[in-house]
């Protein structure tokens, strides 16, 4: 009893000929079917090549199309030949010429004795599985496919809207239940002759003949009449990427292959002359008699559809610039933003840094230049601490600089005197955690030495521009962690609010916060207040403050709660 | 925009085509041995002027990667190197006395020359101070990139410029014919990169890198755009716009993915600042063949004649491509 291997070959001839000469070897029947688009020229030097072996046979050619019927109908006449011709076949290994053995084909024969009415086919119903692309799933049983989708695409898409506007559904025949799977099983005699001798077979390749990728689906579903004893998965290892297409296999695949214990691997580059001469030519390759682990190819490949599809939070470069909302994560990792603190506090950004191991940066968006932390003139990535490069890409600048610092928090001072295009950006940004004492633009204007109406001017200007960034954070796009409080309401209980930010920060502050930053002193603010609202501006971002401070400071109440904007 | 967008872009590739097939008479065959491209090589184009020590090891790594001929425009030698090039095996040369300006930088020869020899092959064309990397390149040649962009039906591939520089002094190591220059150029700008989309021509417009930092800190817009896309399935009506920048047809140009997703993407790395660099720029300003009236190379003589480097602080150095892949700057997509 042996196994015989059918195999589809339409390009790399070559390859398909050392494959099929490797399966020979063991004492496997091979039955080739060759694509009929591959000129006669070629064909003919195929067989002659292939002439001195005996057991390889060539069946009638049909042209096989990628989701076309031809590629069935090779199987089935390919599979009924091999059958009447070697009555010794047990099982029938479907294969490709891209196909390559990685065990000995002798383990292969072994396994399959040892499971001798077990099929190998990948079968699942489309209502439980969601691997299809393109949102054909149910479809493809549904609708017919008469236009080649390679070749007549907009056929193809105009005529699946058409059907699906008549509502025109086809009835699957005979009490089938559609099953989908992988392309290359392996199925034993009593199944395979079952479903090519079936009585009904005519209605059902009539029905299969205009389902959409009948190979992935008619062996799979006819297997499910017949077999006693399916196992859902091919012992082919074939991974596809998010568009369908299959994983190729590169020579530096070769410990990969090796350690995944599959029996045969596809699809593989047909100039992998190392993987082809490890796997084909020597015999001592033999592993231990595992079953198939191809785990750890598994994650490498969903891994690599994981990064075309999703890509990396918050980079944006050549080949990823998501548009505006799409992003994916809008920033690489959580970072803070103070409005305020540095203003009120005298020793806030030292502060901070120490009590959170946090980058603490100054006014990265200041109009002077960008105040890294530690007074730097550039930064991880080299970013530049010049304004005018911040500026020509301010958006661009933020997500670099959280980009480069992976790793390590960052946090940085903003306010209304610095450039504000960034806001919507960090607002909408679940990564950004925003905190905001309104009205504290105003200490630096108080403690200044200015004139009064350039002062008046310039608080209006600032809490004109705040008032703004204000309405964006409360906005119902916005996805940062926003918290507000007017100047007034931090001041009373400063430390509740200090000791909430900093938890959520993180861990690196275990205990209690044991010294507060040091405030500026803020005696005749209120009345530094009063004057501008004497002069007509009305500074109301502030909160409530007392002309006078002491009273309010000798009655303790009960501290206000911080409110959290989501 | 829609068909009006589109019926402008149509005209504007014909314009090009018609103005490469008309400036292809400036070009005169020196030697030709294109009679040896077989259906599926890779072909590199590229245009050069008094590089003959970098010749030798462009030529060498790039038939390395498995380009299989060279098909080179010389503008103007005078240092041998178009004798050089046409004792190569594999290279086929043509000469031009004409403008490299007025050649707009020599992209209408080159796409003269890409749809007459081009056509229905993998086109490469860079500079000879530009080296490609891509996804995997030190395991698997480039026709296993042009294979596997062959089935997934994608027609071009990004490869971002990579401005290089020594630590130092640029004349400080001189090169020598056969040396890889990024040994000397190891130093890059790692996170400094910022881009928008260009809605015309649908291309990333990127800028940045160690350039803009050093020469063009109070003019950000002027600094180099650093998108390319070298490596194409030629097609005779492609034309390639500004450099290797853009090209035409215009969706040539979404080598990017806008729903989140990673295309795969390699890099060029620049060689240009090294110690050859400070005499070609001085002669570049005084023939005045550049980009912009030779600007840039006006900001570079003016900043490097004060002695400053490129070298700074947080200046990364190179290792390998898969170093530029972590770092975000190339993406293996979903090859893998």
């Amino acid at each position: 009893m042996t196994v015989g291997v059918v195999m589809l070959v339409h390009t790399a001839l070559g390859r398909a000929e050392q494959a099929a000469r490797h399966w020979a070897a063991s004492g496997c029947p091979v039955m080739i079917h060759v694509d009929k688009s591959v000129s006669r020229k070629v064909y003919d030097g195929f067989v002659k090549a292939l002439d001195d072996v005996p057991h390889i046979n060539f069946s009638k050619r049909y042209r096989c199309e990628w989701g076309t019927w031809g590629i069935v109908a090779a199987t089935q006449t390919a599979s009924a030949r091999l059958l009447d011709e070697f009555p010794e076949v047990r099982h029938v290994y479907l294969a490709s010429g891209s196909c390559l053995p990685l065990r000995p084909v002798q383990e292969l024969i072994d396994y399959l004795a040892a499971r001798p009415r077990t099929d190998f086919i990948e079968s699942a119903t489309t209502a439980d599985v969601p691997w299809t692309v393109g949102g054909l799933d149910a479809e493809r049983f549904t609708l017919r496919f008469p236009f080649s989708w390679r070749k007549r695409r907009y056929l193809f898409d105009k005529y699946v809207q058409l059907q699906r506007k008549l509502r025109i559904k086809r009835s699957v025949p005979g009490g089938l239940v559609p099953h989908m799977g992988s392309q290359w099983w392996c199925l034993s005699r009593q199944t395979l002759s079952a479903i090519l001798h079936d009585p009904a077979r005519s209605d059902y390749d009539r029905y299969f003949r205009m389902v959409w990728i009948p190979d992935e689906s008619y062996f799979q579903t006819l297997a499910r009449q017949y077999s006693t004893n399916i196992e859902s998965r091919s012992l082919t290892l074939s991974k596809f990427d998010y568009q369908g297409k299959p994983h190729i296999f590169y020579d530096d695949h070769l410990q990969l292959l090796r350690r995944s214990d599959c029996f045969v691997a596809r699809k593989i580059w047909p100039h992998a002359h190392r993987l082809y001469d490890a796997f084909l030519t020597d015999t001592a390759g033999a592993m231990s008699k595992q079953e198939p682990n191809p785990g750890k190819i598994d994650r490498v490949f969903a891994k690599a559809v994981e990064r075309r599809v999703r890509g990396r939070a918050g980079l944006y470069m050549q080949s990823r610039f998501p548009r505006e909302d799409w992003e994916n994560g809008v920033t690489a990792a959580p970072y803070s933003m103070f409005q305020g603190f540095a203003e009120l506090f005298e020793d806030f950004e030292p502060w901070l840094a120490k009590a959170t191991g946090a980058r603490v940066h100054g006014h990265l968006f200041a109009p002077d230049r960008v105040h890294f932390a530690d007074g730097q003139t550039a930064m991880n990535g080299a970013l530049s601490d010049s304004a005018v490069l911040r500026d020509y890409n301010a958006k661009g600048f933020l997500t670099n600089l959280i980009w480069n610092t992976r790793g390590e928090r960052q946090c940085f001072q903003f306010g209304p005197t610095d450039n504000q295009i960034i806001n919507w950006r960090v607002a909408k940004d679940p990564n950004a955690q925003v905190s905001v004492i309104t009205g504290a633009w105003a200490v630096p204007l108080f403690r200044s030495n200015a004139n009064f109406i350039d002062l008046r001017q310039e608080a209006a200007r600032l809490q004109k521009i705040e008032s703004d960034h204000l309405d964006v954070l409360r906005s119902t796009w916005t996805k940062a962690r926003v918290r507000i409080w007017t100047m007034a309401e931090f001041i009373e209980a400063p430390m509740e609010p200090l000791q909430t930010i900093l938890d959520e920060i993180g861990p690196s502050t275990q205990r209690r916060l044991a010294e507060a930053p040091r405030m500026v002193d803020l005696t005749g603010f209120g009345q530094f207040l009063q004057n501008l609202k004497n002069q007509g501006m009305h500074p109301y971002l502030m909160g409530d403050f007392p002309v006078d401070p002491g009273e309010t400071a000798r009655k303790p109440r009960t501290p206000p709660r911080p409110y959290v904007v989501r | 925009m829609g068909i009006l967008g589109s019926y402008r872009m149509r005209w504007a590739r014909k314009r090009l085509r018609y103005r490469a097939d008309f400036k292809s008479r400036e070009l005169r065959r020196v030697i030709d041995r294109t009679n040896q491209i077989r259906p599926d090589d890779i072909l590199l184009f590229s245009t050069q002027r008094n590089e003959k020590v970098r010749l030798p090891y462009f030529l060498d790594y790039y038939r390395d990667m498995g380009v299989t001929h060279f098909l080179i425009v010389d503008n103007d030698s005078t240092d041998g190197s178009a004798e050089y090039l046409s004792q190569q095996p594999d290279v086929s040369v043509w000469t031009s006395r004409a403008s490299y300006k007025k050649s707009r930088y020599g992209v209408d020869w080159l796409n003269h020359l890409q749809s007459k020899y081009g056509h229905g092959h993998w086109c490469l064309t860079v500079d000879p101070d530009e080296f490609l990397l891509y996804p995997f390149c030190d395991t698997r040649p480039l026709r296993a990139l042009t294979d596997w962009l062959d089935t997934c039906s994608i027609r071009a591939f990004s490869a971002m410029l990579l401005d290089m520089y020594p630590k130092g002094r640029l004349d400080d190591q001189p090169y020598l014919p056969g040396m890889n220059p990024i040994d000397i150029a190891c130093w890059f700008d790692s996170g400094n990169y910022t881009m928008s989309r260009n809605p015309l021509y649908w291309n990333l417009w990127i800028q940045g890198g160690a350039r803009a930092r050093a020469f063009f800190p109070k003019e950000p817009e002027r600094a180099p755009a650093l998108n390319k896309v070298p490596l194409v399935k030629w097609d005779k009506r492609y034309a390639y716009v500004h450099s290797t920048h853009m090209l035409l047809p215009r969706g040539l140009n979404l080598v990017y993915d806008e729903w989140g997703g990673e295309k795969a993407s390699g890099v060029l790395l620049h060689a240009k600042f090294i110690d050859t660099f400070a005499d070609k720029a001085a002669e570049e300003i005084k023939r005045q063949q550049h980009y912009a009236e030779s600007y840039e190379y006006r900001a570079y003589a003016e900043s490097l004649g004060q002695d400053t480097q490129l070298w700074c602080n947080w200046s990364e150095k190179y290792i390998n491509w898969r170093q530029l892949e972590i770092l975000g700057l190339m993406s293996k997509g979903n090859w893998a």
